[in-house]
């Protein structure tokens, strides 16, 4: 008991280093420097804003769109950039694995962490211009924190699967790449759902980022967002979604783990 | 497990299996599904056979064995990094390893951070590092340097901080490879320092290196690997002379070739050399034009090419008058073969009269070996006696 204890008071100071190392080093050089995390999604607000609102004008039903899109898509940058970036994580830290015996999971995990610091930043943007466009914040945005996690979770599951993957097999994170780009417009973050047919859209809210996605911008900017249980009429629906989040979890820690005992020789 | 055992390792074999194409990708991951034919020839290499040993609380204890023969194999997998691929490696108490100084210093963080960051692989919170950072910073003379990058620091000064850091490292057994092949004399000599300390400690320390002297030095007991199995273990002097030994055998074998001077030079048409009570260099000299009294000298230099002892015709005052060109001269230089066990080689060199202008210098012309059955952990071994009387 002793033992595990020290192990886990082990990991936590490693993450913890291992999470500033990496937001120390993810602006170095720049000369604005982490006001970048604030200077990208508000940039990208913008192009949104004149876009959307004058040129496209596919959102006219939906109040605050501009936000709306913004929101979607600091949501899947997040995941994007879990993932994505985890695929290398492990390979990357090869240097330290050969010659440190340390819980690899570690390097994954504050990945994941780095990347919910900057989602906490885009969020603070995101509030900002919720209150200068006067939405109305209801209470079930105590809710968010929950669906929050559940973001977290699923893109930590799938880190742990690419990063594991990728050691012996290096061309996942091309792979990935291609899948990704045909997920963004598979889920519903730059068109709102109601543009595509019953049965498509259906289908389309069983992928656990487009019930999450689709949920948070309920809680935080609309109850008009159509989400996975008003689509089904029942909230029984949302196991679907969870379920996947738990299996990829499950499946993924199990792989990590039964992997990781080979990385210092396979790196 | 016995309560005074640090680490037991029980039938550990490791083996290293190659396939042909490195890279498995998924196309491939696929294919060898369907076309069992296509799986690549595989290379197994059997770097552990079946070692056993134990290693006791409070040890040093020393592995030695050539590039190759497994030790580092060995020492990564008593660090937890590889895993046996059959048998069993228990570790009692905390292990912390120097596979490498400095293990995850990053060159575009400052000193400081590196500092915290290398702390936390040990195991060290913030608030641990920064109670004796000032400490390490002392330590390792780098006051004005601690907000500069890593990558502006010389490797001299990265050495410094990884080393004073290292030495902060609070375990019950210490794994040290080959820490001590980096840095001056000076650095050494304070990792030696430090070995001095931890030998009056509790700590276990499990030392793998290439020099002997150490080895002798320092270890209650080591254990030479050679392809892959325990071929000794037991007190550190002997294993170190085994190991010795491991290089004079297979010398002896190339000897009789590289013995037998080629005579590539210009001048020295021959070279013998007699091992005995003394050693004896003779040979023979045929000037391709004429010398005027050439200085004519040699040295002796250990398998690390530091010069050990050496002479020459100035140095001893000895006239050698006009070489003729095409005309023979033999030559034999003589000494007490007071040198201890290991592989020397031998430069001879010819020196114009004025002592600065080279006729000739041939470098590591000649090797030998030295085998005795007294070792000892000094280079040279001359006659000493010793009188021990009572003062009444």
């Amino acid at each position: 008991m002793k033992k595990l204890q020290q192990r886990y008071r082990y990991s936590l100071i490693l993450l913890k280093q291992l999470v500033k190392t990496d937001f120390k080093l993810r602006y170095q050089g720049s000369v604005l420097g982490y006001l970048w995390s604030l200077l990208r999604p508000l940039a990208l607000f913008v192009i949104l804003y004149v876009v959307f609102t004058k040129f496209l004008k596919i959102g006219e039903g939906v109040p605050h769109y501009p936000i709306y899109l913004l929101l979607g898509i600091i949501l899947w940058n997040y995941f994007i950039e879990v993932t994505s970036g985890s695929i290398t994580a492990i390979v990357g830290k090869g240097d330290l694995i050969r010659k440190i015996n340390f819980p690899k999971y570690v390097i994954v995990v504050a990945g994941s962490f780095s990347a919910l610091i900057n989602l906490t930043i885009n969020f603070v943007v995101v509030g900002v211009f919720m209150i200068f466009s006067q939405v109305d914040i209801r209470q079930i945005v105590v809710l968010l924190p929950l669906i929050v996690l559940e973001l977290f979770i699923f893109s930590l599951a799938m880190a742990f699967f690419l990063s594991a993957a990728f050691v012996r097999f290096r061309d996942i994170n091309y792979i990935w790449e291609v899948l990704m780009q045909g997920a963004f417009y598979a889920t519903p973050i730059l068109y709102p759902l109601s543009l595509l047919p019953i049965a498509a859209a259906k289908w389309l809210m069983l992928n656990p980022m487009a019930q999450i996605i689709q949920d948070i911008r309920y809680v935080l900017i609309t109850p008009q967002t159509q989400t996975i249980d008003q689509l089904y009429g029942t909230q029984l629906i949302r196991l679907v979604p969870f379920g996947i989040v738990l299996g990829t979890a499950i499946v993924a820690t199990w792989y990590f783990r039964s992997r990781q005992r080979f990385f210092a020789e396979e790196v | 497990m016995a309560d005074d055992i640090a680490i037991k390792v029980e039938n550990v074999s490791k083996d290293f299996s190659y396939t042909r194409r490195k890279a498995v990708t998924v196309k491939s991951a696929f294919t060898s599904v369907f076309k069992r034919k296509a799986k690549d020839e595989k290379t197994v290499q059997h770097a552990l056979k079946d070692i056993s040993f134990d290693i006791k609380k409070g040890e040093f204890f020393g592995i030695v064995g050539r590039n190759g023969s497994g030790k580092s194999t060995l020492l990564k997998m008593l660090a937890g990094i590889y895993q046996p691929t059959k048998g069993n490696i228990t570790v009692n108490g905390k292990l912390v390893p120097f596979i490498e100084l400095g293990v995850g210093f990053n060159p575009e963080l400052t000193g400081r951070e590196n500092v915290y960051m290398n702390g936390a692989l040990l195991g060290f919170s913030e608030k641990e590092v920064s109670r004796f950072y000032d400490e390490v910073v002392e330590f390792a003379e780098l006051e004005q340097y601690m907000d500069k990058k890593l990558k502006n620091y010389s490797s001299g000064m990265q050495v410094r901080l990884a080393f004073s850091m290292a030495i902060r490292a609070k375990a019950d057994i210490l794994l040290i490879d080959e820490v001590l092949a980096v840095g001056d004399a000076d650095f050494q000599r304070k990792c030696f320092n430090y070995f001095k300390q931890l030998k009056g400690l509790d700590t276990t320390v499990i030392f793998v290196s290439h020099d002997m002297t150490a080895v002798r030095q320092f270890c209650n007991r080591a254990m030479l690997i050679n392809n892959g199995i325990i071929q000794n273990i037991g007190d550190a002097d002997e294993v170190a002379f085994y190991y010795s030994k491991l290089f004079a055998d297979d010398h002896d074998k190339r000897l009789l070739q590289s013995n037998k001077y080629s005579g590539k030079s210009d001048y020295i048409k021959k070279l013998t050399i007699d091992i005995g009570e003394y050693i004896a260099l003779s040979g023979l000299i045929c000037p391709i034009k004429d010398l005027q009294s050439p200085i004519f000298g040699f040295v002796v230099k250990d398998s690390s090419g530091t010069a050990i002892l050496g002479s020459n015709t100035k140095m001893l005052s000895q006239r050698t008058g006009t070489l003729k060109k095409n005309s023979k001269h033999t030559f034999s230089w003589r000494f007490p073969n007071i040198l201890s066990d290991g592989e020397y080689t031998i430069d001879l060199a010819l020196v114009g009269e004025d002592g600065t202008s080279i006729i000739e210098w041939l470098e590591e012309i000649g090797r030998f070996v030295i085998k005795k059955t007294i070792t000892s952990p000094y280079s040279v071994m001359p006659e000493i006696t010793l009188k021990l009387t009572e003062k009444k």
